[in-house]
This record gives structure tokens, C-alpha cells and sequence, in this order.
């Protein structure tokens, strides 16, 4: 019985006692409390209090997996079973059931930081190749007569465009270049539609668009061929992929690149149709003032050269020279006299005709403006128009036209 | 001058710049009054044109096909 007292000496634990002493020490294992851990989901299960519990398992071995509700609820991602994941948090006991598990706080996908490492990777090679060089950017048009569109015809990204566009440029005409956005054909297609609108439809400005997704599903932006082709096109490009914080190849490649494709449908139209209305406004009481102002510069001078004319006229000089020179022929003096006259007669039939011309104010009184028809000569005078010609009489609120049937000299 | 378009077959950039092109002669140039006239009557018209296209204006969305362009209507 030599084997008793060495028996003896071993310590004789209960099953709790055992187990709290394993989560001790597990848990006082700093390397225990911080790790991640790669595997496969399997077992899911969420049940009503809001916890998670899942199996992480590779080819060989198991780990059971809880989430508390606490941090499933700031997972970034939805869990399913036979999804690949790199599982955060503390190793501990669960004490009922006498099993270790991982107690999770934080999840993310296997593969994003392979594929975040290739995206910078590419980027950095671009970058030096000068692809996204500011140089490069070509200016985005103020106000496109035609919009090239390349994004799927389906999704909700091409319907949030089109009703930006009607909504602040329905005068524009646009050209959707119907592409698949993700998946492996996606970059042939997006460049064959970049190379067809560019040789065939030459738009003013060409939107490449995306709705929001995860990373592998915007990959196809990233491709190189699509990020070349973006650099290459002739047509200045605005990219929307994504949302806010997406950004992809194309992004830097694109000569604007838009947070989202309705943001890009608004960087294409600067000048909304609300701006041109404005304009247009502003160019017709530019029209009224400068006619206005026209015809009153016209009327000023005619009424200063009447002035000029009465005040320095050679008949006033000879008026009050003519005691110290009163041997001046009176015949020179009442020719120049009745010369002066004549002039002061026109400045005043042009100063009458001035106001008969006056669209605005004149016809409004019921005057009218009469023009022949065949070459809208404006007729001031009977000497201008024979029996049977066609004249066109302005009023106010329009014109009909006449036809000269006798004639008088006034 | 070239003889005008017809104020009616114009175009929204064809008739604004136009008219742009027009406020500016009448403000810089001296003009005989009755180009002055010609001017703000073609000037009129213009606004008219401008005014209508705009308010008429209808987005139009067609497809590329592989052949040309067709009218799209899958929205």
C-alpha cells in the first residue's frame, strides 16, 4: 500500500473547486486574454436573450464562442454558419458545462486585410506611375447637354442619378451605358462601356457609379484595367462608388470623385435649370434697361446739340458783332439763319421719331412702328412706300400687317 | 450678319448664348436705332424661347445598345 500516502498527499478538490481553479488560471494568462483567433463559424445560434454562441473550428479542432449582447450589438457584420472570421477576445470557463471558450468582443472577415494590403499596394504602384495626379484632372463642364452614365440598369444607384438629374437638369440628355458592377466579369464590361460611350456617344461628362457594399463587392474599382481606363478616357469622368467612406482606384483615377452616386449626379450639374431660370431673368431686364437707356442717351443728345447749336451758333456771333461790323452782308446772315433753322426743325423730328421708337413707353400710348415686310426697312416717311407694298404695323401687344393702297404728302 | 434661325428651331445653349451675345452688343456698341429695335425685338423672342424650354425641359435617358442608342425605360 506504499502508493496510499502518496495518493494522500494530492489534493482532493470538488468539481467546482476544480473548475474555478482552471478559469483562474486561464484567466490569469495575460497571452489568454487578448487574442484572435481564426476559424470557421459553425453551430450559430442566437437565441431570444441576445447573446451569441457559435463554434469557431478548422480542419482539426473546435472552439466554443460567445458573444454577449453588450458586443453583438456593435458587430460590423452578420454571422452565419460556414463563415471564415478572425474572432477577438478573453479565453475563460464556463463553469456549468465545464468547457473554456472564447468570449468575443470583437469579429472581422478573413481576407479584408489581405485585400486592404493589395488595394494599397496597387495604389502606391499607380500613384508613381502618375495616374492620379492632379495635372491629369480635366475640368468637370458647367452645364452638360449630355450625360454619360455607366452603372447597372437595375440598381438603386441608377434611379437615385436620374432623379437627381431630373430634378436639377431635366434639359440634359443621358446616355446610360448599362454595365455589371461586381463580380469577375464586371471589369471587362465597365471598360468596354467607358470605351463605347467615348467613341461613339462622346458625352460632355461620363458618371461611373455603384451603390454601397462590402469591399469584395466594389473589388471591380479596383481593378486595374477600370482604373487605367477612368485615366485614359477622353471624357472627363465623376465617380460615386460606394458610400461616404468608400473609396476605391477609380476614386483617385476619376477626374472628380463624388461620396456617393447621387452626390456624383450633382457635381455633374453645377448649374441647376432653378440657375438658368435666374439668368434668364437677369438677361431680360438687362435687355429693358439697356434699350431704356439707349433710347433716353439718344434723346439727351439730340437735346444738347439743340443746345449747342442755338447757344453757339454763327447767327448768335453775328447778332452781337453785327454793330461793330455792320458792313457784314444781311444776305449771308439770313442764309446761315435759315440753315440753322432747318437743322433745329430736324433735331426735332429726330427727337420725335426717337420717342415713336420707343418700344416701352410709346406704343403703350398707342403709337405704332411700321416696317415693310419683305426687308423690315422701318418706314418714317411716305417717300418710303408705293402703292401696293406690304408693311407690318407694331402695337403694343403685337403686329399685324397692311397693304399701301393710296398714299398722301403731308 | 448671317441670317438668323428661326427663333422657334433653337436650341436652350443655341438661344441663351444668343442672347448673352445680344445684351452684351446693345450694352457696348452704339447702334443705329433701328438695329437697336431689330435687337431688343429679336432679344424678346429669345427670352420667350429660353423661358419655354425650360420650363418644358423632360429629362431623356436613352441606352447604349450594341447597335446605337435605344430609349431606356427599365427605371
Amino acid at each position: 500500500m506504499s502508493q496510499i500516502p502518496l495518493f494522500e498527499t494530492a489534493p482532493h478538490w470538488t468539481v467546482t473547486e476544480l473548475t474555478r481553479y482552471l478559469r483562474q488560471v486561464l484567466e490569469s494568462d495575460s497571452s489568454l486574454q487578448d487574442v484572435w483567433v481564426q476559424g470557421e463559424i459553425s453551430n450559430f445560434s442566437r437565441p431570444s436573450s441576445g447573446h451569441l454562441y457559435f463554434t469557431l473550428k478548422d480542419f482539426n479542432s473546435s472552439l466554443r464562442c460567445v458573444v454577449w449582447k453588450n458586443d453583438a450589438m456593435h458587430l460590423h457584420m452578420t454571422l452565419e454558419n460556414g463563415m471564415a472570421l478572425e474572432a477577438h477576445g478573453a479565453i475563460s470557463v464556463y463553469e456549468v458545462g465545464g468547457q473554456y471558450q472564447l468570449y468575443v468582443d470583437l469579429i472581422k472577415p478573413v481576407g479584408e486585410g489581405a485585400l486592404y494590403q493589395e488595394f494599397l499596394r496597387q495604389k502606391a504602384l499607380m500613384e508613381a506611375e502618375g495616374l492620379f495626379d492632379l495635372s491629369r484632372k480635366r475640368p468637370i463642364p458647367e452645364l452638360p447637354g449630355r450625360i454619360g452614365i455607366i452603372t447597372s440598369p437595375t440598381g438603386a444607384a441608377l434611379r437615385d442619378m436620374l432623379n437627381t438629374l431630373r430634378r436639377r437638369l431635366p434639359l440634359a440628355e443621358v446616355i446610360l451605358a448599362p454595365s455589371l458592377v461586381q463580380g469577375d466579369e464586371a471589369p471587362v464590361r465597365l471598360v468596354a462601356a467607358l470605351q463605347n460611350l467615348n467613341d461613339q456617344v462622346n458625352p460632355d461628362v461620363i458618371l461611373i457609379a455603384r451603390g454601397g457594399g462590402s469591399i469584395e463587392d466594389l473589388w471591380a474599382f479596383n481593378d486595374e484595367r477600370v482604373v487605367r481606363a477612368v485615366a485614359a478616357s477622353k471624357i472627363p469622368v465623376i465617380s460615386g462608388v460606394g458610400h461616404e467612406t468608400d473609396f476605391t482606384l477609380t476614386d483617385f483615377a476619376a477626374d472628380l470623385r463624388a461620396p456617393t452616386p447621387t452626390a456624383a449626379a450633382e457635381l455633374a450639374t453645377p448649374i441647376t435649370v432653378d440657375d438658368l431660370k435666374y439668368a434668364v431673368v437677369q438677361m431680360r431686364s438687362t435687355l429693358l434697361e439697356t434699350t431704356q437707356s439707349m433710347l433716353e442717351r439718344q434723346r439727351v443728345k439730340l437735346g444738347t446739340t439743340d443746345f449747342g447749336l442755338r447757344r453757339f451758333s454763327p447767327a448768335r456771333r453775328l447778332q452781337t458783332d453785327r454793330q461793330r461790323v455792320d458792313e457784314l452782308d444781311h444776305r449771308i446772315e439770313t442764309s446761315i439763319r435759315h440753315r440753322l433753322e432747318l437743322s433745329i426743325l430736324r433735331t426735332h423730328a429726330q427727337d420725335q421719331r426717337l420717342n415713336a421708337l420707343n418700344p416701352l413707353e410709346v406704343l403703350r400710348r398707342g403709337y405704332a412702328v411700321v416696317s415693310r415686310l419683305k426687308d423690315e426697312k422701318l418706314i418714317d416717311s411716305v417717300k418710303l412706300v408705293k402703292r401696293g407694298d406690304d408693311l407690318r404695323v407694331r402695337v403694343v401687344d403685337g403686329a399685324f400687317e397692311v397693304n399701301v393702297t393710296r398714299k398722301t404728302s403731308g | 450678319m448671317t441670317k438668323q434661325k428661326a427663333v422657334a428651331d433653337l436650341s436652350f445653349e443655341e438661344a441663351s448664348s444668343e442672347l448673352e451675345a445680344l445684351v452684351a452688343t446693345l450694352e457696348s456698341e452704339q447702334k443705329s436705332l433701328e438695329e437697336s429695335l431689330a435687337l431688343f425685338e429679336r432679344g424678346q423672342a429669345l427670352i420667350k424661347r429660353c423661358t419655354e424650354l425650360l420650363d418644358k425641359a423632360e429629362l431623356k435617358v436613352k441606352q447604349l445598345t450594341g447597335e446605337g442608342t435605344t430609349d431606356f425605360e427599365g427605371e
